[in-house]
């Protein structure tokens, strides 16, 4: 195989003390072949992807390696050859087209900026690579701004703007993420597509091996800052040989079947934290005093490369036992309904966002609300929970009337009723310690203040985090942990139903999977859980009975099962086929 | 939540936008109006009588009760206000009780010197400051940045009678003998006319400006050198200065225009310390003037055009900063 | 809705770090530390150098505009007094009328900004239109108005320049604390039902602090300067008291024969005005840090 880019020893420091943000990475990439990276937050990932093209953003430095395009070392080269080379061999897709495209200029600008030569002829490269995206190629589009167009059209014009020019490589850094799985199948196929005609070798960048399953020829797995696995995609899913990949492909939830998710335990190494020893043994089932020096990368056969001591072993112990042992509870009909909402409409001004819906939420049933951005899942959280101003409808919490807004509510049901949200990073009070924050909402709900710390003890418990905690700011936990928090604080108030607006989407697959063996726990003990997600790979994971939301309007509701197995509306199927999957080769 | 906001079809952006804009407009011709009858309620207290400080000597009781009337002063205050602010609305600002000349006629010389003098200062201000602030920029934290950072801290926090001091002892008086450090403009002359009485006035509004402006411009400059889109720029191959000038200049202007509106105001509102200070003959000197001579028109048609175009800029500033969003 | 995970590294830079409260953080800041000190240094200056003054402020001890000589270090001024003993006195009731004024107007201004972004609507429009008023005239042009119509009155004077700034720091605590209620533990707050009262202090107060402070450094640099141009312009403290200000005015004439009459006391004022300029661009640059912004 001629290599269109080779990559010998890229490494990458931290500016302020030499540490190592990648460390040493090769590999080799072929025309037309995509090649995926895969990792959680702080892998180095994105840091790689600015490295093809010889670029660190502020505070990093290539310290040193080869990207070599054509015959041609990118990081050697400087000033205006590096510009002529970026031009011409290597171009780049950012996570986010809103920030990444400028905002002031036109699209005719941006696309032909990056083309030499007569604008004319130009012109009809970029029409032409328009109409490949499928996008508009008529004088009008290409006056627009960047905000004039959709998330997925600006992504497309993203990828327009990196292909028009003829590149060797195109290195994409989580394109899709942030798109709603519709648009996210198109861009996919956009991508194979694109390298497959035009023979590019492209790098596809994402934390979500779904999509890099879909997408890619061979597979990098990183953790830490460096390569731990180089595989064909088949073989990463059939066969793992490192620990790391292994336990990754046994956190990722499935659309198909209900799973028990395996969560990794620890928290992976930040930048400068890592020693002489393997990067992952300190969360790695497999460790032994092997793993104390610093494995080597082996080289196997078909082109694969492993960093572990322990690889065969690995593979030999792969099948880690993925079908629940938790069946989905049948509807329980003799228990009454604990949340009842009735023809709920809601409203942001003049315009409606949610049409006369209703549900209704059983004790110790999970029953989950799905739908793309716009459907109104959100706002419908919102509703129940009492936030939101502008609507009608009625609402029952034990059979009883519920005012609509959380102001004119009882206490009682205040407390009964609790709310995890989103983001875990604006769900605490910064200025408050994770002890306080929950001793904050005990208060409020008159306990007893001598028994306070106790509570907050045993609250933190419920969410497998040490007491210890209690002292420390947010800022001090990570992402997982403060969502932990969050969860410990709506226990803390002893409710009866607790709503969960997206509170994974902000996590790592690892950290994600053990949210969601926690949050399944407290289902089995009785608890009612209202689950707003987008991911159908999650509503299997976790929810009894599912509510499909499309702009406003429920489209279909039922048991998960019956619902994911047999979708009977159009909207429902179409989300269904675009959700990715990781092909069942595990067996 | 705003996401989905965004997401869905909304009213177009110019239509919300012009409605934004007539709000703010309805609400700040409600604010002058307000603001308006703060102004005469205020000078209306002002201890003396208006009668009598015309009169002087020559008042009797007979005379005195005559003069009310003429000026209406026996009438209920609203009626004044009404009469007054429908002089105003038709550009007459009654008569001045020192000379007896019509207010518009005093001030039409004066005004026109105050707005000779702002525009010209705004007029070297800008450039410079933007010269200033996207070199500052560009040489981040070095020798350039790190200075102009130093003296922007100590100009910002002066007054300006302080700055203007510092320059006429630097360049009038006690260093060098350049200048003069009172501006005489002789009535009905052209401030244009005479150069060297601008200097100091316009160079003290300059230097304040300037360190405040260029601040402004440097951090927005900073902020779009380091945007995605800049770095999307970088990886496309483009070089330095088309990136300065395609990329990073019309968004860095974004935050800048509103400002550059703001810092006219501060300019307007500062011509009340400047001009006493130079003695020039513009309507913040003849403010303090008609002050000490308790001249009740004048004093309020001065402080309604100083306020009415103070909180005019600062609306600008405002609708511009609302506007649309550049970049995040 | 589906936010793109952000992936945690990013997002934990931007929140506000550190345990412990702000003001630790702000005082690590080496422009903060320098502007305390010289703003301590000023107000000692201010209150007990009239005990070190040679001599009596209001009398003559030589020609008017003398040089230095020895004993009378600064020279005199326009009636022959001595400028250095004037300078001593010269601070005693700018430094209590600008931090009065300063922390009065961030104190009303905080409040009138959290309870605008709080409640929003009728309560919001109410209080930023009146705030809109004020801020049609140029602090020096409001306070000039009134203290011509019932005389220079130092607590009047003080009420002034409060009137004058309150909105700025109205505004700009509305802007600061709008975000900081739409996160979501504000939000949940709310949910659960916590008294507003208590929101207000405990949730939204303490996570606008840094700008409180930034507000306190910015008023006082503004507070000293009307005060110092209102004894300028004559509508200030009035002859024959020893001010600042007032000797700027005073001594203008004489520049050119005895120019360290106006130098004295102008660099009084600078270090004061900049002591509150170095507090504010010192606690700017830490909020800017923690969200990772540039400064």
């Amino acid at each position: 195989m001629t290599a269109t880019l080779e990559v010998a020893d890229l490494t990458i420091v931290r500016d302020a003390d030499e540490a190592r943000i990648v460390d040493g990475l090769s590999f080799a990439l072929g025309p037309g072949e995509v090649l995926g990276v895969v990792g959680e937050s702080g892998s180095g990932k994105s840091t790689v992807a600015l490295g093809l093209l010889a670029f660190a953003r502020p505070g990093a430095r290539i310290a040193g390696g080869r990207v070599v395009i054509d015959g041609v070392d990118l990081l050697a080269l400087r000033g205006g050859e590096l510009r002529d080379a970026r031009r011409r061999l290597a171009a780049y897709v950012a996570q986010d087209p809103a920030t990444a495209l400028n905002p002031a200029l036109a699209l005719r600008t941006q696309l032909l900026e990056s083309l030499d030569g007569p604008p004319a002829e130009n012109l009809d490269r970029i029409r032409r690579v328009l109409r490949t995206v499928g996008l508009p190629a008529d004088d009008a589009f290409l006056r627009r701004k960047p905000r004039q167009l959709s998330g997925g059209q600006q992504q497309r014009i993203a990828i327009a703007m990196a292909v028009v020019a003829r590149p060797r490589v195109i290195v994409l850094d989580e394109p899709t993420t942030g798109l709603d799985v519709s648009t996210q199948a198109k861009v996919l196929a956009l991508v194979k597509q694109l390298c497959a005609d035009e023979g590019i070798a492209a790098i596809y960048v994402s934390h979500d091996l779904a999509v890099v399953a879909d997408v890619a020829d061979r597979v990098i797995v990183m953790y830490g800052g460096e390569l731990v696995e180089l595989v064909p995609t088949d073989a990463l899913l059939g066969a793992p040989r490192h620990p790391y990949s292994r336990a990754l492909l046994a956190a990722v939830p499935s659309a198909r079947e209900r799973q028990v998710l395996h969560p990794i335990r620890g928290r992976a190494p930040g930048v400068g934290e890592r020693d002489a020893g393997c990067v992952f043994r300190a969360r790695c089932d497999f460790a032994t005093d092997a793993c104390l020096e610093r494995p080597p990368l082996e080289a196997e056969p078909g082109g694969r490369l492993v960093r572990c001591v322990r690889a065969d072993e690995v593979q030999r112990l792969t099948r880690i036992t993925r079908v629940a042992d938790r069946p989905e509870r049948p509807g329980l009909v003799c228990r009454p309904a604990v949340l009842e909402a009735e023809g709920i409409d809601a409203h942001y001004g003049e315009r409606q966002v949610l049409f006369n819906v209703s549900l209704e939420l059983e004790p110790g049933r999970c029953l989950a609300v799905v739908g793309e951005s716009g459907s109104g899942k959100s706002t419908l959280s919102r509703c129940l929970i009492g936030l939101h101003e502008q609507y009608e409808g009625r609402l029952r919490l034990d059979g009883e009337e519920l005012p609509l807004t959380a102001r004119a509510r009882p206490a009682a049901a205040r407390r009964e009723l609790q709310y995890v949200f989103q983001n875990p990073f604006g769900s605490l009070n910064p200025r408050r310690t994770v002890g306080s924050s929950i001793a904050a909402a005990l208060r409020l709900f008159g306990s007893d203040g001598r028994r306070t710390g106790a509570v907050v003890a045993e609250a933190l418990e419920r969410v497998e985090i040490s007491a210890r905690l209690a002292e420390r700011y947010p800022a001090e936990l990570s992402g997982g942990q403060r969502q932990r928090v969050a969860i410990a604080r709506a226990l803390a108030c002893e409710p009866k139903v607790l709503l969960c607006d997206e509170v994974t989407s902000a996590l790592d697959v690892s950290v994600q999977a053990s949210v969601i063996e926690l949050l399944r726990g407290l289902i089995d003990e009785g608890l009612a859980m209202l689950f707003v997600t987008h991911d159908l790979a999650i509503v299997r994971s976790i929810a009894d009975s599912v509510v499909v939301l499309s702009e406003g309007h429920v489209v279909e509701r039922g048991e998960t099962a019956a619902v994911l197995d047999r979708p009977s509306h159009p909207y429902t199927q179409g989300l269904l086929a675009d959700t990715l999957e990781l092909p069942a080769l595990a067996g | 939540m705003a996401v989905e906001l965004l997401a869905a079809p909304a009213p177009s952006r110019s239509t919300r936008r012009a409605r934004a804009v007539a709000l703010a407009v309805a609400q700040g011709v409600g604010t002058l109006l307000v603001v308006s009858l703060l102004i005469f309620l205020v000078t209306q207290a002002m201890p003396g009588d208006v009668a009598r400080v015309v009169l002087g000597t020559r008042a009797t009781p007979e005379t005195l009760a005559t003069l009310r009337e003429q000026l209406g002063l026996d009438r209920p205050i609203w009626e004044q206000y009404g009469t007054w602010l429908w002089g105003v609305l038709r550009g007459d600002f009654g008569t001045s009780l020192v000379n007896g000349m019509p207010v518009s006629e005093l001030l039409a010389g004066r005004i026109r010197n105050s707005l000779t003098l702002s525009v010209v200062a705004m007029l070297i201000m800008l450039p410079i400051s933007l010269l200033v602030g996207i070199v500052a920029a560009q040489r981040r934290d070095r020798a350039f940045d790190q200075g102009f950072l130093g003296t922007s801290i100590v100009v910002n926090a002066t007054p300006e009678f302080v700055t203007g001091t510092v320059l006429i002892a630097l360049l009038g008086t006690t260093v060098f003998h350049l200048l003069p450090p009172v501006s005489f403009i002789p009535p009905g002359d052209s401030p244009l006319a005479h150069p060297e009485a601008m200097v100091l006035p316009v160079l003290t509004l300059v230097v304040s400006g300037v360190m405040y402006l260029g601040r402004l411009v440097r951090i927005a400059f900073i902020d779009a050198m380091s945007s995605e889109y800049v770095q999307t720029a970088r990886l496309k191959g483009l070089g330095t200065p088309r990136i300065l000038a395609r990329h990073a200049l019309p968004n860095a202007l974004g935050p800048v225009i509103p400002a550059a509106s703001l810092v006219a105001a501060y300019t307007v509102g500062g011509v009340v310390v400047v001009e006493y200070l130079f003695a020039f003959p513009g309507i913040g000197a003849a403010l303090v003037e008609a002050v000490n001579n308790r001249d009740l028109p004048v004093i309020q048609a001065i402080v309604l055009l100083i306020a009415a175009t103070y909180y005019v800029l600062n609306l600008v500033a405002d609708l511009l900063a609302g506007g649309e969003p550049q970049g995040r | 809705m589906s936010a793109p995970p952000r992936t945690e590294a990013v997002a934990a830079s931007r929140e506000p770090s550190a345990r412990g409260a702000g003001l630790r953080r702000l005082w690590a800041a080496p422009r903060v530390r320098w502007g305390v000190l010289l703003l301590a240094a000023t107000t000692a200056f201010a209150f007990l150098g009239g005990l070190l003054a040679p001599f009596d402020p209001s009398q003559p001890v030589g020609a008017p505009y003398a040089p230095p000589s020895p004993g009378i270090w600064l020279g005199t001024d326009q009636l022959g007094r001595d400028v250095l003993s004037r300078v001593l006195h010269g601070g005693a009731y700018l430094a209590w009328m600008a931090p009065t004024s300063a922390v009065l107007a961030v104190a009303i201004g905080a409040a009138v900004g959290l309870a605008a972004a709080y409640w929003r609507g009728w309560v919001d429009t109410l209080l930023m239109r009146a705030m809109d008023v004020v801020l049609a005239f140029p602090g020096i042009l409001l306070t000039l108005l009134f203290v011509a119509v019932f005389g220079p009155l130092p607590w009047l004077l003080v009420t002034l320049v409060v009137v004058a700034l309150v909105p700025g720091v109205a505004r700009v605590i509305r802007g600061a604390a709008l975000p900081v209620i739409g996160r979501e533990y504000v939000q949940w707050a709310k949910a659960v039902g916590m008294p507003s009262a208590t929101i207000l202090r405990t949730e939204l107060l303490p996570n606008v602090s840094s700008p409180l402070f930034v507000e306190l450094g910015v008023r006082l640099m503004w507070a000293v300067g009307i005060l110092a141009s209102m004894s300028f312009i004559g509508y200030g403290i009035q002859p024959p008291a020893a001010d600042w200000g007032l000797m700027v005015s005073e001594n203008r004439t004489g520049l050119g024969i005895q120019p360290l009459a106006v130098l004295a006391p102008v660099v009084m004022i600078v270090v004061y005005t900049v002591s509150g300029n170095l507090i504010a661009e010192g606690a700017a640059r830490v909020i800017a840090r923690t969200e990772g912004r540039a400064e």
